[in-house]
């Protein structure tokens, strides 16, 4: 049971928060110019790795704000957390 | 209670206080303050149950939570009963009534004991290799083997006692009362810090409280009296908060911690009464300090396991503590210091020690010389190689050791004996520290596992942490501690700590023998019967990783989790493979430590609080009107309303008819709804529907189908123009939160740019629908002033009007193909507008339906419901619905999934209508669809997923999803059931009303 400091509301117990998943997966601003392989690839290719990850959360029993977050995946550790739109952080 | 077995001297026990209990269907005594185990060993008791596999006779070894043969079933009502409860650790109440397990007839004798004979056919991994042949005979196996299986009995009735859950919070935590964890606590609290202190015994202090040697000194005091000034003194201190009986179940990431409190298991049944059994606290720490101690291990030699057999500390503890005899001829076999604490407490006791037997050379150390002195005979390099005595040990047989240790030689020694302490060293409790993610590193020294990195946290000391010696643990716990807490001083900073040091060490994990090791039974897990040679067999059949080697041979699995065996197990991996135990590692330790009841986890959430459910505001008239409820999501959704004992069928059918014929209402209060504005309100909606919202006009009303962006059908709804930015959107029951934060998600993340904003008012309206063909009147009757012309009020749009001051939202929309008004009030006055409603149809037979009347009257139209008909791989071309795919719009949520080489397959399954041979023949949903009975194996096809008798049509009618579906109209299919083949033709999806003009009445 993590305890994550959501950037809007600060620490709270992971039973608020859902994951949504690989972060920083743009929807492509024009699908309809991609061919299947490249469609395919932002549809369902998904890094699984052992170590720093970055991840979607959202405070959905709070204020329901997604946010990133930079999850070490080995210790469940996380590294960091910053807002929607931000650049990821150089670990 | 046999005279010469209690020792009359005890402060832990209280003497006047005379409790009864029933073991086996004897009556026995005791007094408060005894476990189970220490009442029964004052009754000269040691055979309690039989093993596992061999059902051999096994008494009680420990006297903690690591006991594998002591575990009995307590009580015999059906709801109250618990099986596995160890006797070891349960309190002695009044009245307490128990029984062996895993024994027929009884105890005493039981009929499996001649498994024990037959073990030569009963190796490791036994039923793995015999029951897999014929594997159509598995049925018939699994009847006897889960018969002659499983360790206790259920209760059979619903768990009567309260339970509790409770938050808590700390600075730090502090798990484990003995005297590291209570130094601790004092030096945490001198630092001001809020503490939590848990101890799993009714009493704090460890097993230092007891300790009776005048070796131990604390500043000059005998240790134990020192520990009681210092549990006076955390007693009495406000920063620390104790909770006793209070064992730690789990510790999870994040210093996140469960730990169950026993609140009236040690109570008499009468005092129970509607208190609160046990409690699971959720503790948060900033810090967590782990002083679990460490528990005993046994040796491993031939027939190690009989009654009578028991740990050196257990021996100790029962003497010093409870002030039981274990035994009037004792017997010691060690390989240590520790076991010779034992050897001066029954010489204190006044009871007879026969001998010491030590597989080392010799000791030195100041404890061993004081039992020299005593005169006890000592036999050194030796070792035990044979014990007697079927239901309880009445002899060893010693052998002297070989220089190697991995013989045995000389002549056999006999020596009489009526309890056998047994002591193998120590290992460290570091259950817990690895469960929260700590990894180990081997102490070649003390043969142990020792907690070495962590990314918590947390710190362990004591002898969790591998330090055994007073002085040791002392001081290193005071020094670790502050460096934890980042202290500079603390008032333990001069404490003075005399002790007996250990100088000589000696560990053989399997003992030799006289025998070759196929005629001996060395047992490593008591409970689950493996024995070293069973370990060895694993090894030469080819199992390598200690994890494999645990399920073969089930080493470690039973309800103590291999406590006992587990460094054994590895020990011998080790030699046998020549390997280093550091290298092997550890089998996983997973939550919880020790067993816990399902009252515990599901506390409070039982019966109507197991989950929430959510009513309407018409609920209380659905139940006033005799209606049954279904679920649906977490809604109670009125489901029929059966009149004079009609049955499901009957009522839907009557609801149908009504529905078609004159008028019916449905509470379509439960239908998600989220209010969105914002000037790119339009521009959003255009985005998430495959079709175009542009050209809706305010007042009008637009279904729309929403999908995954893999092109899969997610839900539909109508949505509503209210006004210029203003929409209202309606979600299916079950999708209604997951659909909001769906487009949240998109708002937030893909979409920030626009202007939009979401509510859900789900809770906030009711909605009453009114269908039928005098629907329209009815509607008049309550809404004198309304325009209802089709001019005025077409299909498919919305007004906004006044019934006295309550704002009504009207939708002219249609679920079931009928006429229909969809009344939206504020949730208040829904009770109210649907009453209104039941009055004023009362001429026109208004019948009130329910889901499962619906869900027939939109099958009749050919309408989806997505979940129903639909499972996540249903595309909206898949569901003959490609009318409502915009072919202008550039863009949607899923749109480019609907051209991928996968979606555009002619081949995908795909919605359709079935129509029986025999138009009374129902199909079950879910029935399966095929072509060709006689091939095998049989092209599976497709399934129904709606299926009803149409009373309108007076036919039965269904949906399906077939492969290539669409190309096969027409066609003639079968529906294997398990008792006919029903023989179907593929229809179209709409039934009735091809021309949709019931619409206007």
């Amino acid at each position: 049971m993590f305890l994550i400091n959501c950037p809007y509301c600060g620490e709270r117990d992971q039973s608020e928060f859902v994951s949504g998943g690989e972060a920083h997966i743009a929807r492509p601003k024009q699908p309809t110019e991609l061919n299947d392989d490249q469609w395919a690839e932002y549809l369902f290719m998904r890094k699984n790795i052992k170590g720093i990850q970055f991840e979607r959360w959202n405070h959905v029993h709070g204020c329901r704000k997604w946010f990133n977050v930079a999850r070490d995946t080995s210790n469940d550790k996380i590294e960091k957390i910053y807002k929607m739109g931000e650049q990821p952080p150089k670990l | 209670m046999s005279k010469n077995l209690r020792i009359n001297n005890k402060q832990f026990v209280d003497e006047t206080r005379k409790l009864s209990f029933v073991f086996n269907g004897k009556k026995l005594y005791g007094y408060k303050g005894d476990t189970l185990a220490s009442a029964l060993l004052s009754n000269d008791i040691h055979l309690v149950g039989r093993s596992f596999k061999y059902h051999r006779p096994r008494g009680i070894m420990t006297s903690g939570s690591e006991e594998p043969n002591a575990i009995l079933q307590i009580g015999n009502d059906d709801a109250l009963t618990e099986p596995n409860v160890r006797a070891t650790e349960i309190e002695l109440y009044d009245g307490l009534i128990c029984n062996s397990q895993n024994c027929w007839p009884s105890v005493k004798f039981d009929i499996g004991g001649i498994n024990n004979f037959l073990s030569p056919l009963l190796p490791a991994g036994f039923y793995y290799k015999t029951f897999m042949w014929p594997a159509s005979f598995w049925g018939k196996y699994e009847y006897f083997i889960r018969k002659s299986a499983g360790l206790g009995k259920s209760p059979s009735k619903q768990d009567p006692d309260m339970y509790d859950h409770r938050y808590m919070h700390c600075d730090i935590l502090i798990v484990g009362g003995g005297v590291s964890g209570l130094i601790a606590a004092k030096i945490a609290s001198d630092d001001n810090k809020k503490v939590l202190l848990l101890e799993d015994k009714e009493l704090l202090g460890g097993s230092l409280i007891y300790d009776d040697n005048d070796i131990s000194k604390i500043d000059n005091q005998k240790s134990s009296e020192w520990l009681k000034k210092l549990i006076d003194n955390i007693q009495n201190d406000k920063n620390i908060i104790v909770k006793t009986r209070t064992s730690l179940a789990a510790y999870h990431n994040y210093n996140f911690l469960l730990a169950r409190q026993n609140l009236t298991d040690h109570l008499s049944v009468n005092d129970r009464n509607n208190k609160i059994r046990q409690r699971l606290y959720k503790i948060r720490a900033k810090k967590v300090i782990i002083s679990t101690g460490a528990i005993e291990r046994p040796q491993v030699f031939h027939n190690n396991d009989r009654p009578g057999i028991m740990l050196a500390s257990a021996v100790k503890k029962y003497i010093d503590y409870y002030g039981v005899r274990c035994g009037l001829e004792n017997v010691i076999f060690t390989n240590n210091d520790s076991a010779y604490e034992t050897a001066l407490s029954l010489h204190k006791s006044g009871t007879k020690l026969n001998a010491i037997i030590d597989i080392r050379d010799n000791s030195s150390s100041e404890i061993v010389n004081k039992v020299k002195s005593l005169g006890i005979q000592i036999y050194w390099n030796h070792s035990v190689v044979d014990t007697k005595g079927y239901k309880r040990i009445n002899k060893v047989t010693i052998m002297k050791l070989n220089d190697k240790g991995n013989d045995v030689i000389g002549k056999k020694i006999e020596l009489n004996c009526d309890c056998l302490s047994v002591s193998g060293g120590w290992t460290p409790m570091v259950h817990l520290f690895t469960q929260s993610g700590g990894k180990l590193k081997f102490d070649n020294k003390d043969n142990i596992f020792v907690p070495d990195k962590t990314n918590l946290n947390q710190l362990s000391i004591g002898s969790a942490k591998g330090d055994f010696e007073l002085d040791d643990v002392l001081k290193n716990s005071i020094k670790d501690t502050k460096k934890f807490l980042n202290i500079e001083n603390s008032n333990f900073d001069k404490i003075d700590v005399k002790c007996s040091k250990e100088k000589d060490k000696k560990n053989i994990w399997l003992l030799p023998s006289d025998k070759p090791l196929s005629k001996t039974k060395p047992f490593l897990d008591y409970q689950n019967d493996s024995t070293a040679k069973d370990i060895k067999l694993a090894l030469r059949e080819g199992f390598k990783s200690i994890e494999h080697v645990k399920r073969y041979t089930t080493t470690g699995m039973g309800t103590d989790q291999g406590k006992l065996a587990n460094m054994h197990a590895l020990g011998i991996v080790a030699d046998t493979t020549n390997t280093n135990m550091g290298d092997l590692g550890t089998t996983t330790f997973r939550p919880p430590y020790t067993p816990l009841t399902f009252g515990t986890i599901v506390g409070r959430n039982v019966g109507q609080f197991f989950d929430i459910f959510r009513k309407t505001p018409m609920h209380d008239w659905h139940v006033d009107n005799n209606a049954k409820f279904e679920n649906v999501g977490q809604w109670k959704r009125a489901w029929y309303y059966p009149k004079d004992g009609e049955t499901m069928y009957d009522a839907v059918q009557r609801e149908s008819k009504a529905a078609r014929e004159s008028s019916g209402i449905l509470d379509a209060s439960t239908l998600g709804k989220i209010d969105i504005q914002g000037t790119d309100a339009n521009e959003f909606l255009n985005r998430v529907y495959t079709n175009a919202w542009s050209k809706l006009q305010i007042g009008k009303c637009r279904y729309g189908l929403m999908l995954n962006e893999d092109g899969m059908v997610y839900d539909d709804g109508v949505t509503t123009k209210l006004g210029e930015n203003h929409y209202l959107m309606t979600t299916t029951t079950g999708g209604a939160a997951n659909v909001m934060s769906k487009l949240e998600d998109y708002l937030q993340t893909e979409w920030p740019e626009l202007d939009v904003f979401l509510t859900s008012v789900t809770d906030h309206y009711a909605t009453a629908s009114v269908c039928g063909p005098n629907a329209k009147k009815i509607i008049n009757k309550i809404f004198k002033n309304l325009d209802l012309s089709d001019e005025s009020f077409p299909h498919m749009s919305f007004k906004e009007v006044k019934l006295g001051n309550i704002s009504c939202r009207i939708m002219r929309i249609s679920f079931t193909g009928e006429l229909s008004y969809e009344i939206n009030v504020e949730a208040s006055y829904g009770k109210y507008i649907w009453e209104k409603c039941i009055e004023a149809g009362k001429e026109f037979n208004i019948t009130p339906y329910g889901t499962e009347t619906m869900h027939l009257l939109r099958a009749e139209k050919g309408f989806i419901i997505v979940g129903q008909d639909t499972d996540g791989t249903m595309t909206p071309v898949d569901l003959q619905m490609d009318w409502i795919i915009s072919k202008k719009k550039y863009d949607f949520i899923g749109k480019r999934s609907l051209y991928r080489s996968d979606t555009i397959r002619e081949d995908r399954k795909q919605l359709v209508g079935l129509l029986t041979d025999d138009p009374n023949e129902i199909l079950e949903e879910g029935a399966q669809l095929i072509k060709d009975e006689n091939k095998n194996p049989v092209d599976m096809l497709g399934h129904v997923t709606s299926s009803y008798f149409s009373p309108t049509l007076k036919k039965s009618i269904a949906l399906a999803i077939l492969k290539e579906g669409k190309k096969l109209k027409g066609q003639k299919l079968l529906v294997p059931m398990i008792d006919k083949t029903i023989k179907v033709t593929v229809s179209d999806t709409i039934f009735l009303d091809k021309e949709n003009e019931r619409i206007n009445g």
